[in-house]
């Protein structure tokens, strides 16, 4: 198809037909303000701040949802479209709270940027603002009412991404509010807790249930002995809270600081990844061997299982029975490292830096404390490590770069890839074909199912045995799987992530997390990868020496009491 | 025919049938929503959860969606209303002929009030803007009956009718 034309402040534009006016203006390097935009997932001109003059037309356009056409002549920067953006703004802000300074998005919030952006310098509409009231009911994520603008991202990334519709506009003019359905709390309905809607939210109107403070009296406690685990996708994200460049690997600073925070041990969620291996991979080809359920499907994502607990409870007998990387480090650190260490299990306090808010729930399930305590304390996400850090006056980017402590810091190149989608089923895939086969792998890198694309496929041959895998990640592709499963698919091994490209984009994770910034988390991920002396996950010693001190053998009696699990089916409403 | 509500305040188990039988045709197809809130509405009266889990599960509709439906459009109520539903016109024309002091009446007398219900059941209020009788104002209808000019007195009247009955 030919190309339009159209003129944009005085400059030439070509672009392809169907592009929208803004994404035309952003092609040509022309910057127009947005608040309700998000790329291809809500382009629904709410807000009224991307407005532009065209020429012709009765009145401003909104050029996220204007197409262009051919010989338009539009105009970004006239007064009166300077004028009605700023307008709008403080008519967006007249009933939003002025707590910024005590705001949890304060200095990251996309309206008082833009506030500062559209230079508006006073309140001008004072009136009656929205009164509902704070959601505190989650264990992962907290609903402020007051401070949401209406601009429907999180709805629409829960309606559209992930395919929940936990959250949705309800009521009218005023008094619209975005709810679970009857404005039930949060914590009641079925929502996963991934916390993608926080990660888009523009402002504190979602955002991530902060215990920060939990940590810092267990830190300040000379009777505790604190470890802390971190979970693969940290490492790559952790530098954007200080202004370094998603997917920098981060690792050695990352370990500095958490051991500068005063955290007594500081420990690897790779190190029970690789575990994980161990025990799902010997699952599957123990359910393969003995006609057990197939396909297999990973369980490391909490909001992946709460999912299928709500939605698809009939195929929880697929899930794998293997705790989540989390949740086994939690039972080992009760277990065989107090029993190692000479600590009292009573005395040590674990903390979890996970890219996930789904997390935080999944420390709290009931049926997590098989070491005979809560098997995981408290959750903290990316982006509350962070904040931490800066509270601690910690200047990350010039910290030395330290060790992980010994043995549940050991870990290979597989563990650190479980932070991407794929990482599972690669991982997985390197362990099963040398078990399997008892070869060397020619190649490790397994790029088919690599990258952002929602649902890879391959077929690996394990001696003369084809073994199919799919991965999906975001749960509206996990969605498509399951139906293609009960539709007939024959696949052996099934990975799921709850979120778009897996941990690194996490709803824990820092703001923005979009594409650009998944693509190079991811990259940052495959790196630590490449820079790791071992990456199979069967040939990491502290595995071997867990397994011969104190588990005995993959799927053993020991193993299934700490490191196993069972799933509950839930209500959908 | 019965009441739709059993004494712990739950939908009967015919009225729940009959919600049953409105979704049947239309099973799966979220485009019939408003249509099948519609039907329903007027068989059982209103919308309380249940149904609208009904309705939810049986069009493939987030249930998020059904109530933000429902919640959006004022036609639709969640509770049930009066054997007797009274509308009073608030459109300018009745507003500015006396609907205010109307609406206070109904307050003052039998403590009911716009969007609510009488304690024994008998009568609900709603407000209307503009039903098209502007000549008639202050315009009250009750049920299907259209009341024209009505002031004090004659509201009083026409509220004892239907008690009678």
């Amino acid at each position: 198809m030919s190309s339009i034309n159209l003129t944009i402040d005085n400059m030439q534009v070509q672009v392809e037909p169907g592009t929208t006016v803004l994404q035309a203006a952003r092609q040509a390097g022309i910057k127009i303000p947005t608040l309700c935009y998000l790329e291809e997932i809500n382009e629904i001109g709410a807000c009224r701040i991307c407005l532009v003059e065209v020429q012709g037309a009765r009145t401003l356009q909104a050029s996220c949802v204007t197409p262009v056409s051919e010989g338009m002549v539009v105009r970004t920067n006239t007064t009166q479209v300077r004028q009605v953006r700023k307008m709008n703004l403080e008519l967006i802000m007249s009933n939003h709270p002025q707590e910024c300074l005590t705001c949890p998005r304060s200095t990251n919030c996309e309206l008082q940027q833009l506030a500062s952006e559209l230079g508006i310098t006073e309140i001008k509409f004072a009136g009656e603002m929205s009164s509902y009231e704070p959601d505190y009911s989650s264990a992962s994520l907290v609903r402020d009412p007051r401070k949401c603008i209406l601009c429907r991202r999180c709805t629409s990334v829960c309606e559209n991404v992930q395919k929940v519709n936990a959250i949705g506009p309800q009521e009218r003019g005023f008094n619209t509010i975005v709810a679970p359905a009857f404005l039930e709390p949060l914590g009641e309905v079925s929502c996963v807790n991934c916390g993608q809607c926080a990660l888009v939210c523009p402002t504190a109107a979602i955002h991530e249930k902060d215990q920060t403070a939990e940590v810092w009296k267990v830190l300040a406690d000379p009777k505790k002995h604190v470890v802390v685990q971190t979970a693969p996708a940290v490492r790559v994200s952790i530098g954007e809270m200080f202004g370094l460049q998603p997917g920098s690997v981060e690792t050695g600073r990352l370990v500095a600081a958490l051991r500068k925070l005063g955290f007594d041990r500081v420990f690897d969620t790779d190190f029970t990844a690789d575990l994980t291996i161990m025990e799902e991979g010997n699952e599957l080809l123990q359910r393969i061997k003995e006609g057990g359920k197939l396909p297999l499907v990973t369980s490391c994502s909490p909001g992946w299982i709460k999912y299928i607990e709500h939605f698809y409870p009939e195929m929880l007998p697929h899930l794998s029975t293997c705790k989540s990387p989390q949740q086994m480090f939690g039972a080992l650190a009760k277990s065989y490292y107090v029993e190692q260490a000479g600590i009292d299990a009573a005395d040590i306090f674990v903390v979890s830096i996970m890219p996930c808010t789904a997390k935080k729930f999944e420390a709290g399930r009931h049926e997590m404390a098989d070491s005979g305590h809560q098997d995981v304390d408290v959750v903290l996400t990316t982006r509350e490590l962070g904040k931490m850090l800066r509270e601690a006056g910690i200047e990350f980017s010039a910290l030395a770069e330290e060790e992980y402590d010994a043995p549940l810091g050991m870990s290979t190149g597989a563990g650190v890839i479980f932070g991407s989608t794929g990482g599972v089923m690669e991982a997985a895939l390197r362990t099963a074909y040398e078990l399997v086969t008892g070869e060397t792998l020619p190649a490790l890198d397994f790029h088919a199912v690599r990258g952002l694309e929602g649902v890879k496929e391959a077929s690996v041959n394990l001696n003369g045995t084809t073994l199919n895998a799919v991965v999906a990640h975001g749960l509206g592709n996990a969605m498509d799987v399951l139906e293609r499963v009960k539709a007939g698919h024959q696949y052996h091994f099934i990975e799921i992530m709850c979120c778009p490209g897996g941990c690194i984009g996490g709803g824990g994770q820092p703001i923005p997390t979009n594409r650009e910034v998944r693509e190079k988390r991811m990259a940052g991920i495959y790196n630590a990868d490449q820079g790791m002396v071992i990456r199979k996950s069967h040939e990491n010693p502290a595995v071997q020496a867990l397994y011969k001190d104190f588990l005995g053998e993959p799927l053993g009696h020991k193993s299934h009491q700490l490191l196993h699990t069972h799933y509950m089916p839930r209500n959908r409403h | 025919m019965a009441e739709a509500l059993t004494c712990d305040n739950r939908l009967t188990q015919e009225y729940l049938d009959i919600v049953d039988e409105i979704i049947k045709p239309y099973r799966g197809q979220p485009g019939n929503l408003i249509q099948v809130l519609h039907k329903a509405q007027s068989r059982v009266g209103f919308l309380p959860r249940e149904v609208q889990v009904k309705v939810a599960d049986g069009l493939g509709v987030p249930l998020t969606k059904v109530y933000g439906v429902v919640s959006f459009y004022s036609l639709f109520n969640t509770l049930p209303k009066g054997k007797h539903k009274i509308t009073i016109c608030a459109g300018t024309a009745c507003y500015v002929r006396g609907a205010k002091q109307l609406i206070n009446q109904l307050k003052e007398d039998m403590d009911l009030e716009p969007g609510g219900t009488t304690e024994d059941g008998m009568f609900s209020l709603d407000l209307v803007r503009c039903i098209g009788a502007c000549g008639l104002g202050p315009v009250v209808t009750v049920d299907d009956e259209v009341h024209g000019k009505v002031h004090r007195e004659k509201l009083t009247k026409i509220m004892a009718k239907y008690k009678e009955e």
